[in-house]
């Protein structure tokens, strides 16, 4: 069985292979063939919901090792599941509605590619029970969100939006990365599984707050919690399958479940509580709140994505069995109502061309199912029975009266949250689906019978699901059952229902419902007051303080590099002159025990050394005459001096290659000089007082390190060996060509291939001319 | 004598850099040249120049003492060395003409960038 869900999470990857193919044969058909991948895989998590041990790993250990410690292996327990089951149900789901959504697009190849293998990287993340596998896994979700939300990258918006988001959730991986290597360090080990079943716990470790500090960085910059949260509302820039996937099932929720991954780890410290604690309020009534006055559907939906974030993070914190039932029922209840939502605002949005709430009018009558669908999915939002969403608040209620000492906090932000929520599930099914706007008609562009089944089926699904769970809750039961023995260790049956008799958290569920239709009520003066307190807080608008941010380390870095990049050859070269200079130079005159004797040396000979003084004569004429050929000849002239004294001191060979090649290289000059410019002068005075000085340092320092190495004679010759077997080895009496010959043979090879490449080289460049005349020739 | 070569070499690399840091790309071009050649001498120098004997062994011999000749090492890597520099030297000019030729320039500071105006 194990080896079956690897396979099918590996197809998923696979799959994009076959995208061209099947784009080629049916264009619009791509999601629909696709969508047969997370099917299989849903088929087969659900057969493991149903055979699942309330308190047994699914499927324990099955590796492929890629490096020492790095494995593949799955492990399939009640939270991968719950996870799972969600990520390919909806990924299944998604893909179906993508089929039409994306019908007639460009770039449909690229959108499928990017969509599958942010699933299976998904897929793979949850089911992953090693924990660096884990995060390269929560890397690639990271990146192909990023492709995705940019998808539209020729608007600007669209890519600051995927820029954002790939910055703030790489941020997080890089802390997740840190984090891991951490914990296998003091643990010895980066599985899951052995760190669960040894009950390693590090909340006693020294390093321990460095390391929950680390994966709530994570956990908070992936799962938009206050004060990264912005980058979520940006990324409704995606298209809107995308955006559904990764507010409902995907993405956001990683955060989630790497804490609930980890909290055998790391859990139910004082630390861990309150540092959840404290941005899960936050994050839950900002969102919430910022919800209220915005007109844009998916903006809307977004912020309360934020806000159900916040209070998943929130019910971690407060750290009892029943809010972990609650974060994991949540879970479902928001992955089922923003999935079915958000699709419907693409459908909304591709029947009538806005998501704009208020410019929408009375759509009941024109499209009749997805008016069901979305009461459906508000009602659960909204928490109201007989649906899911009644009971995961209550569960969320129930744990937040049971937890000590902060409950007089909490639960007013969690009432005042949710009152928010119901006023907003009303307002949107209000102003989409009964207020009779007297001014505006909308216009149908696409009539919803003229949807294929493909389309809508999305969102009936998972209204409908959210249905059935609330009716019948106890499917859920073994897995969450199974999910808390390993969160928390606690054998519990867990049991859910839809009714659970009269009791304060029911008072709390009433005070809610009515606080939201007051609040409904007035919700113009509301919107106004909401407005205004949010235009109090716009200096701290965190969109451009993070785009000033970036834009001000760009500058800083371009100007840096524009100081060491600067482009001008001469002073990279003085550059490197002068640093290895200095750096040469401290360790030459560190070497002192070496006596400076005159005796070492050889004795002077007259015939060279006045070769010598007429070559140092030609070089200065090269280097000051202001004619390019006579410059030219100098050259020459030192060349051949050169030659000769190679000559005269016993290297024939050397002294006729010399003349050759410095003929050779003269004829060349020549033929290419009569086509380039006289010498010109283009450099000011100054610089050719600073050039000289730094050329005659140059020189004094090459003059210093020959001296030095003239002085260090080594006792023994590589070359003796040659000396001695050239005639009885190569066969020959010229001990260097026998060298060059036979000896080092090869060598004397590759010296040809750089001639021969070189050759090519001169060949090309003069074959590129011809070319491009040619080409001149045709456009005039 | 090893001093006054040493001198030389040290001459020559003034003036090769002196070159090289010039704005024009055909001084550029020749001080490469010099370099080239005083970077052999410094080899040569290296393999030594106590000896005037010619690295042959002679016709009646199997073989050479080493004590007899300098380094024929040396004269090996110059000689390789020598070669390629020439063609380097074919291709530097080769690209210098067409590079002349494309941008109309022989100053390197008007090379500052890869963008074509």
């Amino acid at each position: 069985m194990a080896n079956l869900l690897t396979v099918l999470i590996a197809s998923l990857f696979l799959a994009t292979l076959a995208i061209p193919v099947i784009y080629r044969l049916r264009t619009n058909g791509t999601g629909t063939f696709l969508a047969l991948f997370p099917l299989l895989i849903f088929i087969l998590l659900g057969y493991l919901l149903i055979t699942l041990n309330p308190f047994e790993a699914g499927i324990g250990d099955s590796s492929i090792a890629i490096l020492e410690g790095m494995e593949l292996s799955l492990r399939v327990d009640g939270l991968s599941l719950i996870f799972g089951l969600l990520i390919s149900g909806i990924g299944f789901l998604i893909l179906l509605y993508s089929s039409f959504y994306m019908a007639n697009q460009e770039r449909q190849k690229s959108f499928y590619l990017y969509l599958m293998i942010f699933m299976g990287a998904m897929l793979a993340l949850v089911f992953s029970n090693n924990l660096i596998t884990l995060f390269i896994f929560w890397e690639i979700t990271s990146v192909a969100s990023f492709f995705l939300i940019g998808y539209n990258h020729h608007r600007e918006k669209s890519r600051q939006a995927a820029f954002q988001a790939l910055i703030i959730t790489a941020v997080g991986g890089l802390a997740l990365l840190f984090a891991v290597i951490l914990t296998g360090n003091i643990t010895g080990t980066y599985r899951i599984s052995e760190i669960i079943s040894e009950g390693i716990h590090l909340g006693n470790h020294s390093r321990y707050p460095l390391i929950l500090s680390l994966v709530i960085i994570a956990a908070v910059t992936k799962s938009a919690q206050f004060p990264f949260h912005f980058w979520l509302p940006g990324a409704m820039q995606a298209p809107t399958p995308i955006s559904a996937y990764l507010h409902s099932a995907t993405m956001v929720n990683a955060g989630i479940f790497l804490l609930l991954r980890l909290y055998p780890l790391l859990g139910g410290t004082i630390m861990w509580k309150y540092s959840l604690l404290i941005t899960g309020s936050i994050t839950m009534f900002l969102g919430a709140f910022s919800s209220m006055g915005q007109k844009d559907l998916k903006r809307i939906l977004a912020f309360t994505t934020i806000s159900a974030l916040g209070t998943m993070m929130l019910l971690i914190g407060i750290d009892t069995v029943n809010s972990i039932k609650a974060a994991l029922v949540f879970f479902i209840v928001h992955g089922l109502y923003k999935g079915g939502l958000f699709m419907i605002t693409g459908i909304i949005d591709k029947s009538t061309g806005t998501r704009d709430i208020y410019q929408l009018n009375n759509l009941t009558k024109s499209m009749p199912f997805t008016a069901l669908f979305t009461f459906l999915a508000v009602i659960s939002m909204a928490g109201l029975p007989p649906m899911l969403g009644f009971i995961g608040k209550e569960l969320i209620y129930e744990a937040t009266i049971q937890m000590p000492q902060l409950s007089w906090i909490i639960v007013p932000l969690g009432v005042g949250a949710n009152i928010i929520m119901v006023a907003i599930s009303i307002t949107v099914f209000y102003e989409l689906f009964i207020y009779q706007k007297k001014k505006i008609t909308t216009k149908l562009l696409i009539k919803e019978k003229a949807f294929p089944t493909s389309f809508l089926v999305g969102p009936a699904i998972l209204a409908f699901m959210g249905l059935l769970l609330g009716i019948a809750p106890e499917i859920l039961e073994n897995a969450i059952s199974n999910s808390i023995y390993f969160i928390r260790g606690q054998s519990i049956k867990i049991t859910l229902s839809l009714w659970h008799g009269f009791n304060e958290v029911l008072l709390l569920s009433i005070l809610t419902i009515a606080g939201g239709v007051i609040l409904f009520l007035l919700r113009k003066p509301a919107n106004r007051f909401i407005a205004h307190i949010l235009n109090l807080f716009d200096i701290y608008h965190l969109p451009s303080i993070f785009n000033n941010l970036v834009n001000t380390y760009l500058k800083v870095t371009s100007r840096n590099t524009e100081r060491i990049q600067h482009g001008y050859h001469r002073f990279y070269l003085m550059t490197f002159f002068l640093v290895t200079i200095a750096i040469t130079s401290l360790h030459l005159f560190k070497i002192t025990d070496i006596p400076f004797s005159l005796q070492y040396f050889s004795p002077v000979k007259p015939h060279v050394l006045l070769l010598i003084i007429i070559a140092s004569i030609a070089v200065l004429f090269a280097v000051f005459t202001k004619t390019r050929l006579s410059a030219i000849l100098a050259m020459g002239l030192t060349g051949y001096s050169i030659g000769l004294i190679y000559l005269f001191y016993g290297a024939v060979d050397l002294a006729i290659t010399q003349f050759l090649a410095e003929t050779i290289i003269m004829v060349i000059f020549v033929m290419v000089i009569y086509y380039l410019p006289t010498f010109a002068v283009l450099s000011t005075r100054t610089s050719r007082i600073r050039d000289a000085i730094i050329s005659i340092i140059t020189g004094l320092f090459i003059t210093l390190v020959i001296l030095k190495a003239e002085l260090i004679k080594p006792d023994y010759r590589v070359s003796d060996f040659f000396t001695e077997n050239s005639y009885t080895l190569g066969e020959g009496k010229n001990i260097v060509n026998t060298i060059l010959v036979d000896f080092r043979a090869l060598d004397t090879l590759g010296e040809m291939f750089v001639i021969t490449m070189a050759a090519a080289g001169v060949f090309s460049l003069f074959k590129f001319q011809i070319k491009r005349l040619k080409e001149r020739k045709k456009d005039s | 004598m090893e001093l006054i070569i040493a001198i030389f070499i040290g001459l020559l690399f003034a003036c090769g850099v002196y070159l090289i840091l010039r704005r024009s790309i055909v001084k550029v071009i020749l001080g490469i040249f010099v370099l080239s050649n005083a970077t052999n001498l410094i080899i040569f120098l290296a393999g030594g120049i106590k000896s005037e004997a010619v690295a042959f062994i002679p016709d009646d011999a199997e073989s050479l003492n080493p004590e007899l000749i300098n380094d024929p090492m040396a004269q090996v890597l110059i000689l390789k060395a020598i070669v390629i520099g020439l063609g380097i030297a074919a291709y530097i000019l080769a690209l210098k003409y067409r590079y002349f030729e494309v941008t109309g320039t022989h100053d390197l500071d008007q090379l500052k960038n890869t963008d074509q105006k």
